[in-house]
């Protein structure tokens, strides 16, 4: 799917991808909802939002199927930009400065900077431990030795619980960094957008390297 | 399932006390199953399906006398036959256990379970499970260190041994004890059931069993259902009772301190964000940027 480019402003994510991540998002939203309630009793009142606790516990693995399955086609198509190098190392030692909102002191930075690089490669780890735990648990269709469900058990919260940290932070970046939600919903970005805060991504583009 | 409700100790998935005006002032019960008596007739599991109204498939010899070959959500109790040489007399030993739910003090299921009041204990420690309010996750056989819960294909909902929590209830023993033709399975105080075992015991040992004794693990807190065995040094003979059962490490971490961490965690990192936000405000572009980004433009084309 092509999309329209007003002067003025580059395209970040085509409207395949925005659909792609929304379906994960929706479905994370849906699943740490869901799993939270069956986590701790003082959220078991979200179970109502699925409608009642055994709805939660059969929907659960299901929309985590759907994500799994939606979020490995996102990744597909955004690994190869989520590869780290050597000038990551320089923005994360100056951590300090991201947090100050000093860009103008960070190395440049591509299509995705370090922080946005190490949260992919975190949402595959514990994506990759969700699915293989979360098996392990389904009872509904699989049958494991107790001790290896107790195990995922374990595994499987301690992943969701940085997984949810972990998103925590990119839904803040996001509110926080002003024009990047809308790379996300209507597709695109300011030129002066990504001169800030991806100069090597706009100088790649504009260059005509890359779309 | 039980009729009362004013004396439930504990209940799973919540933080408050439960209604327990009524408590159990002239002790907690148990059963004791002595393992020396049983001679195997299966009229326990008779019982037990005759008074909660269960009635199991009929399956298929699997070549052993365990009919059926394990427990269910339609069998709450079962006789587990292991033959056992004994290496120093070289006798050919019948060990019979009538498996089924231990009730814990420290109930591992209770613990995992994650529905309010699915899984209650009450004041007189009898350990059961409420199934209109069991969601069917199958937390209670991860938590259990005994493995007694069974989910029921046709509804989906964990059951077990009640140890007749309604006969019990009215002031009567469980079926298996009333129909017990031996007088294995017996049924009283807690405290009662001891020093019957006890008892027991000294009979036993007078008769060349040295290693005679009461199996009530203390890592589950002690059980409400206990067993006299002729061999209480080598519980795993009688078809894998576990030497010194506890809730499982994983099981403790996960429902125990797994919980509040999680949350504060969760907690704090959007507290960060937002104290972040409050202090650094968003990170915009301006009218700078875009001229930059321009004279870049200009710069390559």
């Amino acid at each position: 799917m092509t999309d329209e480019r007003k002067p003025g402003e580059i395209v970040r994510y085509d409207s395949g991808t925005r659909i792609n991540h929304w379906i994960v998002a929706i479905c994370f939203v849906l699943l740490a909802l869901s799993g939270m309630a069956l986590f701790h009793p003082a959220l078991f009142w979200l179970t109502n939002l699925f409608g009642g606790g055994p709805w939660t516990r059969i929907l659960h693995p299901f929309v985590g199927i759907v994500w799994a399955v939606a979020f490995l086609l996102l990744a597909a198509k955004l690994w190869r930009d989520n590869l780290l190098q050597a000038r990551d190392r320089q923005w994360l030692r100056q951590i300090g400065d991201v947090i100050d909102d000093r860009e103008d002191r960070l190395p440049e930075v591509g299509r995705y900077n370090a922080g946005q690089k190490l949260l992919f490669w975190l949402i595959v780890l514990c994506l990759a431990g969700l699915v293989v735990t979360g098996l392990g648990m389904w009872r509904a269709y699989f049958t494991l030795p107790v001790g290896l469900v107790r195990l995922a058990s374990v595994v499987h919260a301690v992943c969701a619980l940085v997984l949810v940290c972990a998103i925590i932070v990119h839904v803040y970046a996001a509110i926080w960094v002003k024009g990047s939600v809308r790379a996300m919903t209507r597709g695109t970005v300011s030129y002066g957008w990504a001169w800030k805060h991806h100069r090597a991504w706009f100088r790649d583009v504009i260059g005509g390297q890359r779309k | 399932m039980a009729l009362q409700s004013l004396d439930i100790v504990r209940r799973s998935a919540t933080t408050l006390p439960e209604p327990q005006a009524r408590g159990a002032h002239t002790g907690q019960v148990a059963k004791l199953i002595d393992v020396t008596k049983c001679i195997g007739c299966k009229a326990c599991q008779v019982a037990c399906m005759e008074w909660n109204d269960l009635r199991d498939e009929v399956g298929t010899c699997t070549g052993h006398y365990d009919n059926p070959a394990d427990l269910s959500d339609q069998s709450w109790t079962l006789m587990r036959f292991a033959e056992y040489e004994n290496p120093d007399s070289g006798n050919l030993e019948w060990l019979i256990r009538k498996d089924g739910c231990m009730h814990c003090a420290d109930p591992g299921c209770l613990k995992a379970c994650p529905s309010p009041g699915a899984i209650v204990q009450y004041a007189n420690g009898i350990v059961d499970f409420h199934e209109e309010n069991c969601i069917g996750c199958g937390y209670c056989i991860t938590g259990c260190p005994f493995n007694i819960p069974r989910i029921s294909k046709k509804d989906s909902k964990a059951y077990k041994c009640t140890l007749c929590s309604d006969r019990v209830g009215v002031g009567l023993e469980p079926a298996c004890v009333k129909t017990c033709p031996t007088g294995a399975i017996v049924f009283g105080t807690k405290d009662d059931m001891r020093q019957h075992a006890a008892e027991r015991i000294d009979d036993l040992k007078s008769r060349g069993f040295d290693k005679a004794g009461l199996y009530d693990p203390a890592g589950v807190g002690g059980t409400h259902v206990m067993y006299v065995l002729h061999h209480a040094d080598q519980p795993s003979l009688y078809s894998g009772l576990p030497k010194e059962p506890t809730i499982s490490p994983a099981v403790r971490l996960w429902k125990g301190i797994a919980k509040p961490l999680g949350l504060f965690a969760m907690a704090a990192t959007a507290a960060v964000g937002f104290l972040h936000y409050l202090r650094k405000g968003p990170s915009e572009t301006d009218e700078r940027d875009e001229e930059a980004a321009r004279r870049e433009l200009e710069k390559t084309s």
